[in-house]
Parts: C-alpha cells; structure tokens; sequence
C-alpha cells in the first residue's frame, strides 16, 4: 500500500461514513423519542433511490403506491379514532396531515416524472420518502408505543420485511443506478482524485449534523425532543404529547433517510434488499453512540466507514465480518464503563 | 396361503394395467411436457424470459409423429424445494413424459433428482453438476462454465494479455469462475496476479479493485452475474484503469447493459450464438434455427428476443422435440417404455444445430456444447457485437 491507495481508500470510507452518519443520527433520533430500533430506516432510504430511478426511466414511482396504501389505513385509524373520541373538530387538521400532506409528495413525483428537470426529481424522490416515516408509525408503531423495547424491535423488524417484499414486488429483482447529481472529479494530484459525487456526501453529512446541532441547542422543538429523550415521564408531565414528538421524529428521520436514499443511488446499486444492510452499519454507528449520543454516534460512524473501506482493501471476502466485529470490543467496552441506571429508567416508563 | 393369493393380485395387476393403457390409448395420447420455471422471486426476471423460449418453442414445433405436445407449466417461486415438488407432481399426477426447466441451478438440480429417481428424462438449461447415473436422465443445453471460460481465456491469449486479474462473487459462481479461469490460464501460460472476491450486495468494491491494479494485470476478468456484476467495472473505470476488461456469460442481460453504461465498453464476454444471431457468418451451424427462434420469438411475444435465456429454453425445446420424433411409433405416450425410449434419444442427440451451438450428447456428463459453440462478443455502444 502506497500513499495514494491511503488516501483513495480514506476518500472512499469518509463517503462510506457521511452516509452512516446521516442514517445513525435518524436512528439514534427515533430510538431516544420512541424507543423504537428503527430497521425499516434503509429500506426507505432504498424506496426514494428506487423512486428516483424510475423517475429517470420516466416510469411512475410505485412509493406512490405504499404511501397510498398506508395513508388509506392510517386515516381510517385515525378517523375511528376521532368518531370514538367525538373529536370532529380535529376532522380538517387530521385529513390535512393524512391526507393531503402525503398526496402532495405523490402528485409532486408524478409530475417531477414526466416533466421535471434532475435535480426535481432528486426533490420529488426525498420528498417521497417523508410521509412514509410518519404513516409507519402511526399504522404499526404508534398503536403499540408502550411495549417494550424488545417488541418494539420485532415490529420494526417485520416492517423491514414488509417493506423489502413490497419493494421486489413494485421495483422488481434488478438493481438499478441514478445519474450523479454533480458528474466529475476534483483531481488533486495524478493518482488520486475526489468525486464530486463524493464531497457532496460529506458535505452533506457536515451541514445536516451541524442542523441537527442547531436544532436541539436552540429551538422550541429541538428541546421538546431532547426533554422526551432524556425523561418521557416528565417530559409528559410538562405537558409534552409522546404522540407529537414521535410524529416529528420519524419525520426527520425519514427525510434524513430520503437523503441517504439520493445521495447513495448514483454510487451504488440500490436492489429492493439494499437497505437491511445499509441500516445495519448505520447501527453499528448507533451502537458505538450507545444510541443516545449524537457526537459519539458520529465518530462511530466515521469509524465504520473507514474499517468498511481498507478492510476491503486488505481482505474483500471478509469485509462484513470486520466491520461488525467492531462491535465486540464497543460492546464490552461500554457496558464496563457504563452503570445500569438505563434500565431502571426504562421501569418508570 | 401366499399362494391362494397370489395369482388373485397378478390378475388384479393386470387388469389395472389393461385399464390404464387403454385409458391412455383412449387418449390418442398426447406427448406430455411438464415444464417448470421461475415466474416469481429472485430469479424471475430470467424465468419470465425462459417462458417467452418455451412459447416461441411451441410455436416453432408443436406436435411429432401425429402426438400433439401439450404443455403443465408450473411456477416454483425460485424455491428449490417447491421445484422439487412441482417436479414430483408433474411425474406421479401428471405422468409427464419429460420436464423441462428451472431457471436456478439450485431448483435445477433438485429437479434432476426427482427425475431420476421417476425415470422421467430432464431437460434443463441451466448447468448442472450430474455424474454417473444421474446424467443419463439429465441434459442441459447450456454450455460448462469451463467451456465458456476456456473460450475468453482463448481470445486474452490470442490479444496478447500476459497477465489476468480476476475479481469475482464470494460464493459458488465467483469461486467456480475462478477454478475455470485458473485451469485454462494455467494451460495457456498466463498468470493470475489477483483474486479478489466482493458480495452481491456490497456498494463499493474501491479496496478491492485498487489492489488489483496495483498488480499491474493487462487485463481483468469480472466473475460475476447480473446487475450486481456491473460494479468491478465502474470502479475499474473511476480508477482510471485502462487494461481490457472481460466477463462471464452471466453478465449478458439487458439490464446489465444499462446499468454499467460507458464503463462496460469494450467488455467482451463468451455466450451462444444466439445472441448476434444476425450477425453470424453464413457458415455457423446455428445461422439457421437461429433464425427460427427468433422468428418464432418475434410471432408469439411481439418484440424481438433481446436475451440469451430464451434462446436456452427454446433449445430445450428443441431437444425434447427432436428426439422424441426419434422414438418408435409402436411406443405410446405416458407410458414408462416410452419414457426410456425417450431418454435414450434425448441422450443420443448427435450435431444437433440449436441456436447456443450445436448439441451432441455424451454418457457421464449433462452438457453437450463444446467450445466451438462459443463466440466472443464485445460490447460496444451498448450493443453487443460478434468479434472474429
């Protein structure tokens, strides 16, 4: 190994990390709010790569379809909700938030789909994927929200199932890749030059960390979060609904995941099955941030991304295996250092 | 009393028999194809094409020697065990006189199984590893990955290329792919400085390949199948390699085409002749059929054949038609003697021009293809073209 295969392999894994960044700060945000492992996370990631795919074959998107199909149930639940509770008077905020805020993503593709220049279609593709955040949850995860961690994890995993199966179903077995948003490299010396495609990941990943940070340090919304996250019973108690601050997390979470989805699909094949895997390093992440630190989960994934990369320099068969053997010594590492005060925290609840 | 009772179950026996035969005679017997394929799973996209060669197969023959040849098609999910059963419904429900199919080898082979153990010929198109026995009763009309690999190797030695990288799957077809190449390399004196393997689902194989071109190879043979096969060589290309590129007949679909875009030109990959199938010489064997099936393809499907998955199928067809022409008059469909007999023609298929190359059967092995079947194309332009 050379200096430029260093540095081309450093390029390639801090590409690997801002992707895991951006995935583990929407799985560390879903996890603190709701307590939900959030697996489903890659596979919406894949549903708006997917989607911009067959925007750019001219093709209808078929997340039109599960957004249809999940905001038919979701409204019907809520409207029994509201004939249960004679709450009419929520009627024309519920079906603008069930209803209409969905339509719009999906009307927006379908035009981005014939009319719309690339970088519409890259809008119309994240915007896809937001509402599928929130209508998941309030179909599957909402109506279960005070079980344990534990069925938590099993409903995200069948989500996860869900999702992928209807993404063979609608996208088809074969992969597909987008145009890159910015063609060309920046060349630094001869042997070794930075995709545009790949700074845009970093910086991307740079400025949605430095939002993220912006948000929970100075915003109403941003504290509301960090209060559910730290004490859900007291954050109840001063009046914090659980139901909002789940709304709002799984919606950033999703737009964080439709912009791992556009970000990720001019690089990499994306198949209907990419995003089990995608999530599952983005864990890793999590995990090292003890899936409640930010700063951590960031260095966390910093790390994945670049054991990911010059282990498939050094040995490419068992890439897979090194980067979640990570996982080992962070686990042993952490729960020696930490005290069990979570779970007793956890018994509150 | 065994003996009290015997002769009552001989008479038995035969009266079933004479039953059942002339239930078959009652019949006029139609020749009975069971056909199993892929339509849905992971392997669909090849089944929906596997289906398009069959139906182009009846449409070119549909019947022999006065039988009419009726087809039970059935859906195996890309499972190999509801291959198997499919297979084991066709033969004890059905009494079908041979099964064509699957699309994976997996299901292929559990197929293969359960007709031998029925005594039911298989004619399948994908490869499939019988000895023995067992490959009596199964042919396939795909050439070995041997064979194909052979033929690539033929054209590096004859380019000039010394030195060969090889960057594969991590499973069965990468390390099958590299048995071959490292056989035929080997015989054709030239080395193999890197073998690299990635997994069907990675999104970036950048280590890998910068460890192949740091060997300096002049050329590189991706191991690959499918879409996920168009990785090695878009990052061969970011990386500003600019040896020759070649491939596997597993990367020959059109999606693959699209996806590797202007970093797969100049691929070139062995397959059947089906494919450039106008642009082979007058001379090649298979000009003829191939442009049968492909007329026939055209007729039943409406669009012409853009896949070599067809053309497989549609020579299975082939084979079981053809050698069925071959079996006695005297013999009646749905029997087990007209099975044999059938098994024994299929086996004994000699020079037959099918459109992947032409086809002679040989005891012990299921293939029948050798390398004078393969042609090398490249890809240019996206288009595949035949190279001399």
């Amino acid at each position: 190994m050379n200096a430029d295969i260093a540095l081309i392999l450093g390029a390639d894994g801090l590409a690997g990390s801002a992707v895991y960044l951006i995935a583990g700060l929407g799985l560390v945000l879903i996890f603190s709010v709701t307590r939900v492992i959030f697996v489903p996370f890659g596979d919406i990631a894949v549903f708006a790569a997917l989607s911009l795919g067959a925007m750019e074959m001219g093709r209808l998107p078929a997340a039109i379809m599960l957004i249809g199909l999940f905001a038919v149930i979701a409204l019907i639940m809520e409207l029994v909700e509201l004939r249960r509770d004679r709450a009419w008077r929520r009627l024309p905020a519920t079906l603008l938030i069930w209803g209409l805020a969905p339509l719009l993503a999906c009307a927006l593709a379908g035009w981005a789909t014939s009319h719309g220049p690339e970088g519409l279609r890259v809008i119309a593709a994240v915007l896809l994927a937001v509402p599928l955040g929130p209508l998941i949850n309030r179909v599957a995860l909402q109506p279960i929200a005070h079980a344990s961690v534990l069925t938590l994890l099993i409903a995200a995993l069948v989500l996860h199932f869900l999702l992928s199966g209807l993404g063979l179903l609608w996208f088809g077995p074969e992969g597909i890749r987008t145009k890159a948003s910015l063609d060309g490299a920046w060349v630094l010396s001869e042997g070794f030059s930075i995709n545009h495609q790949v700074l845009l990941t970093i910086a991307a990943a740079f400025l949605l960390a430095a939002a993220f940070y912006v948000g929970f340090e100075r915003t109403r919304l941003g504290k509301v979060l960090r209060a559910t996250a730290s004490n859900r019973t007291g954050a109840r108690l001063v009046g914090i609904r659980p139901r909002h601050t789940a709304l709002v997390a799984h919606t950033v979470a999703a737009l964080l995941a439709g912009i791992v989805g556009v970000l990720i699909s001019p690089v990499t094949t994306i198949y209907y099955d990419s995003g089990l895997m995608l999530g599952l390093k983005a864990f890793v992440a999590a995990i090292i941030g003890g899936l409640i630190s930010y700063p951590l989960t960031a260095l966390g994934a910093v790390a994945v991304g670049l054991v990911e990369s010059f282990a498939s320099f050094w040995s490419g068969g068992l890439k897979e295996v090194i980067v979640f053997g990570l996982l080992i010594p962070v686990l042993i590492l952490r729960s020696g250092l930490t005290t069990h005060a979570d779970e007793a925290e956890e018994d509150e609840v | 009393m065994f003996c009290r009772i015997r002769p009552l179950r001989t008479v038995r026996s035969v009266l079933v028999l004479g039953l059942l035969s002339a239930a078959a005679l009652a019949q006029a017997a139609d020749l009975k194809v069971g056909v199993i394929l892929p339509l849905s799973g992971p392997v669909a996209a090849q089944g929906l094409s596997d289906a398009k060669g069959i139906k182009a197969g009846m449409k070119f023959q549909d019947t022999v020697n006065g039988h009419k040849i009726t087809v039970i098609q059935l859906d195996d999910a890309s499972d190999p065990s509801v291959s198997a059963r499919n297979a084991r419904k066709l033969t004890d429900q059905d009494h079908v006189d041979v099964l064509i199919g699957t699309g994976g080898v997996p299901g292929a082979m559990a197929i293969a199984a359960v007709a031998h153990e029925a005594k039911t010929p298989l004619v399948s198109f994908t490869p499939l590893s019988v000895t023995g026995d067992a490959a009596d009763w199964a042919k396939t009309t795909t050439q070995s990955a041997q064979t194909m690999i052979s033929a690539v190797v033929g054209h590096m030695k004859r380019a000039g290329v010394k030195t060969v990288g090889y960057i594969g799957f991590s499973d069965s077809w990468g390390d099958l792919a590299y048995e071959s190449l490292k056989k035929s390399a080997d015989a054709a004196g030239i080395k193999i400085v890197a073998n690299e393997r990635y997994a069907r689902s990675d999104n970036s194989v950048t280590g890998q390949v910068l460890k192949i071109m740091a060997a300096r190879p002049d050329a590189v043979l991706g191991g690959t199948a499918g879409t996920a096969g168009a990785l090695p060589y878009i990052a061969l290309r970011d990386r500003g390699y600019k040896g020759a590129i070649y491939g596997t007949h597993g990367v020959l679909g059109p999606e693959f085409v699209r996806l590797v875009g202007a970093a797969g030109q100049g691929l070139i990959v062995p397959t059947g002749p089906a494919l450039v199938g106008d642009q082979l010489p007058d001379s090649n064997p298979s000009k003829t059929i191939t442009a049968s099936y492909r007329k026939a393809y055209q007729e039943v499907n409406g669009e012409p054949p853009s896949d070599v998955f067809s053309a497989y199928a549609f020579d299975a067809w082939l084979v079981v038609a053809r050698a069925a022409a071959k079996v006695p008059a005297k013999l009646e469909p749905g029997t087990q003697a007209y099975r044999a007999a059938l098994r024994d023609a299929i086996a004994a298929t000699r020079d037959l021009p099918a459109t992947e190359g032409v086809l002679t059967y040989q005891p012990g092995t299921p293939y029948g293809t050798d390398e004078h079947s393969v042609v090398i194309v490249k890809l240019d332009q996206s288009k595949w073209v035949l190279l001399p």
